[in-house]
């Protein structure tokens, strides 16, 4: 079996070490990070505190204590899986000590229990975040309401987000488009902006750390798909502009589905990647029992990123 | 062979769940609480024992080439039995094992014993074998069935011990019994592997 | 060790015919020891629910009303005091939900009993507690021909299990059922 993934040559030498491109994506992170603290306050902050924390730490723990290997925890990667984790879950209070199991089954299981980084099949921290969303559906599902910016108190006003809302019936009519892209709406900590998303994808585009094509695939066959639909009948759909800035669309088309351990290497395949994504979250959300599919779909899709490795060879270069 | 490597072997250096890796199929899906995983392992070894003791007697009169039907006629036979009393005398428990009862007759462990032990061995011996593969596997169950109870409720025999708290969900749902099965097989082998 | 008996095809008839017959033999008699103990399992099952969900009743009287299963109870002067009605609908999270709702005479809800269920531990399977009387959806002693005995989100104004909306429709929607076929019950 082929275990190691070979591209053709020529191999154009990178000085991007690991570390490099994880800090990269932590530092595109962050305008996403500010605005959950503006919009959830110190709610936001402590979970994501507690989550990055508690990932370096177990995988610390888990590289000194069981595999008792060299730590790696500088090459910044269990920070990006503890910012993504938290980025997943609502900002609430009782997150803050669930966000903890959260990311024990992040790197614990999704990760260091393949043999740590490069080697998981799954995204690790959709897989902490799926763990928990099964394992507290309730304290998952309780999202705290956008009121004013920067609020100081821990016990915000909770109700449903506008994919819960559209679940349950129809979308609340004060939610505008406007709001879903800056983010003014009620969701996970790090996904209610597609704005501030944008912005870290557009750096990491221009640092030449994630390519353009699954973003564009998964979005663009969330957006076409959808729209169909609404065309057909826009009662019972949502309309596609809407679509792809509430839930976690832009936030798992650009940071999670372009993991690169665990999508596709040729651009072909990442282009199927994407699309099988954005077709799994239009379907789940639809016809599916949860109000939103990405981490679903992403999970579903990582699972045949070896098939796809297998099908579309990187193109060789002389040809 | 010494009974006393009859029963280590079944409790476990063979052990059918930590290393013979038979039966997943009610071992993933009965053990969502100890009681359950318990009830199993000990229907599961009365059955082994019976059909042990059963087959070895009548080793020398069954013929080779209808072994395989004559075996699976005779645990069969005693899963019926287990899956009727049960339903007459212990309905709540029937209730909540149900099918995964009648599919004893397709455990590979009990099939595999009778074949590769009690058609070789005297009736004592395959007795002893029946029983304490049964135990080794009632074990493995209790405990899987201790841990995802414990985890996935926050109770232990149906008492809370997290002072009335959920536990996580998903220990008792199908995924978190892989979960659970994997990661205690890989610390019992552990164990296993640093004393030999 | 014995000498093995030979594969031929006498002997294979003579083993495979001999083990079934002991073993169909074994099963028939332990069949008729534990045939009344099963009925009575099952029967004790059934009535147990019925009581839990009726007011005090003397006798009863087992009825199809429009394809359902009725019980109604009688006090002792021949009194209709309320029925139980085992109903049931395929819109549970997890599939097949049945349960046995109890009337009283004037037809409010007097008891219910989740008969079967494969709702997800934890969330839809506390349906069995929450809308009991001191539970937080409490639909006992509620009519529901009177109406509003849905969920909040549909416009009625019992609480749905917190994170389950799914199974409280179901469940609600199986009350309502249970109450159209108890109006009928003395048609």
């Amino acid at each position: 079996m082929n275990l190691l993934n070979i591209s053709g040559s020529p191999h154009v030498h990178s000085d991007e070490s690991t570390k490099k491109i994880m800090w990269r994506v932590n530092m595109a992170l962050i305008p996403a990070l500010l605005v959950a603290i503006a919009y959830f306050g110190l709610n936001a902050l402590l979970v994501s505190l507690i989550s990055v924390a508690a990932c370096v730490l177990f995988q610390w723990l888990i590289e000194k204590f069981i595999m008792k290997v060299p730590s790696t925890i500088a090459d910044g990667s269990a920070v990006v899986t503890g910012l993504l984790l938290a980025f997943n879950v609502p900002a609430t209070t009782s997150m803050m000590w669930i966000v903890i199991i959260g990311a024990l089954v992040a790197i614990g299981v999704g990760k260091m229990s393949f043999g740590g980084l490069g080697k998981n099949p799954f995204n690790p921290a959709l897989v902490g975040r799926v763990f928990l969303l099964i394992s507290f559906p309730v304290q998952m599902t309780t999202w705290p309401q956008v009121g004013g910016l920067f609020p100081m108190q821990f016990d915000l006003a909770t109700g449903a987000t506008p994919l819960g809302a559209f679940k349950e019936g129809a979308l609340p009519a004060d939610v505008t488009l406007w709001d879903a892209f800056l983010g003014h709406v009620g969701g996970s900590l790090g996904e209610v902006s597609a704005l501030a998303i944008l912005l870290g994808a557009a750096f990491l585009l221009w640092k030449k750390i994630i390519t353009w094509h699954i973003p564009v695939a998964f979005i663009g066959t969330a957006f076409v798909f959808s729209g169909i639909l609404w065309l057909i009948d826009p009662a019972s759909y949502m309309d596609p502009l809407m679509t792809i800035c509430t839930g976690g669309i832009m936030l798992g088309a650009c940071f999670m589905a372009t993991d690169m351990v665990t999508s596709p290497m040729a651009k072909s395949g990442q282009l199927i990647f994407g699309f099988g994504c954005g077709l799994l979250t239009i379907i789940i959300r639809n016809w599916g029992a949860y109000p939103e599919g990405v981490s679903f779909a992403i999970l579903l899709m990582n699972s045949v990123t070896p098939l796809l490795n297998r099908w579309c060879k990187p193109q060789r270069f002389a040809n | 062979m010494k009974a006393s490597e009859i029963i280590k072997n079944g409790l476990i250096k063979e052990n059918p769940t930590w290393v013979l890796i038979l039966g997943m199929c009610p071992t993933l899906a009965t053990t969502t609480s100890l009681v359950n995983g318990l009830s199993m392992g000990l229907a599961t070894t009365f059955v082994l024992m019976m059909s042990n003791i059963v087959i070895s007697l009548l080793k020398s009169v069954i013929p080779d080439k209808v072994r395989i039907p004559a075996f699976i006629v005779i645990i069969a036979t005693f899963v019926t039995m287990v899956e009727m009393v049960m339903k007459a005398y212990l309905p709540g428990l029937y209730d909540s094992l149900g099918l995964f009862i009648s599919l004893i007759v397709v455990n590979c462990i009990v099939l595999g014993r009778a074949e590769a032990f009690a058609s070789k061995n005297n009736v004592g011996h395959s007795a002893l074998d029946g029983l304490f593969m049964g135990l080794g596997f009632t074990w493995a169950l209790s405990l899987l069935g201790f841990v995802r109870e414990l985890l996935g409720t926050g109770c232990v025999l149906g008492h809370s011990v997290i002072g009335g708290a959920d536990g996580m969900l998903m220990m008792i749902l199908p995924p978190g019994g892989f979960l659970a099965l994997g990661f205690l097989m890989a610390l019992i082998n552990r164990i296993r592997n640093k004393k030999s | 060790m014995a000498k093995k008996a030979e594969s031929s095809l006498k002997n294979m008839l003579l083993a495979l015919t001999a083990i079934a017959l002991v073993a169909a033999a074994a099963l028939a008699a332990l069949n008729a020891v534990t045939a009344e103990p099963v009925a009575k399992a099952q029967q004790a099952k059934v009535e147990k629910a019925i009581s839990a969900v009726l007011p005090a009743f003397d006798r009863l009287e087992e009825r199809t009303v429009d394809g359902t299963t009725c019980y109604v109870a009688f006090d002792q002067a021949g009194q209709m005091v309320g029925a139980a009605v085992s109903a049931g609908n395929d819109k549970g999270f997890g599939g097949h939900l049945q349960l046995m709702v109890g009337f009283d005479a004037e037809g409010s809800v007097s008891g219910y009993q989740i008969l079967e269920t494969h709702e997800t531990p934890g969330l839809g399977a506390k349906a069995d507690q929450w809308f009991q009387k001191d539970g937080k959806g409490n639909v006992i002693g509620r009519k529901p021909a009177d109406g509003n005995l849905t969920v909040k989100k549909d416009g009625g104004d019992i609480d749905a299990i917190t994170g389950s909306t799914i199974t409280s429709r179901a469940f609600l929607g199986i009350i309502n059922d249970a109450a159209a076929v108890f109006a009928n019950i003395n048609r």
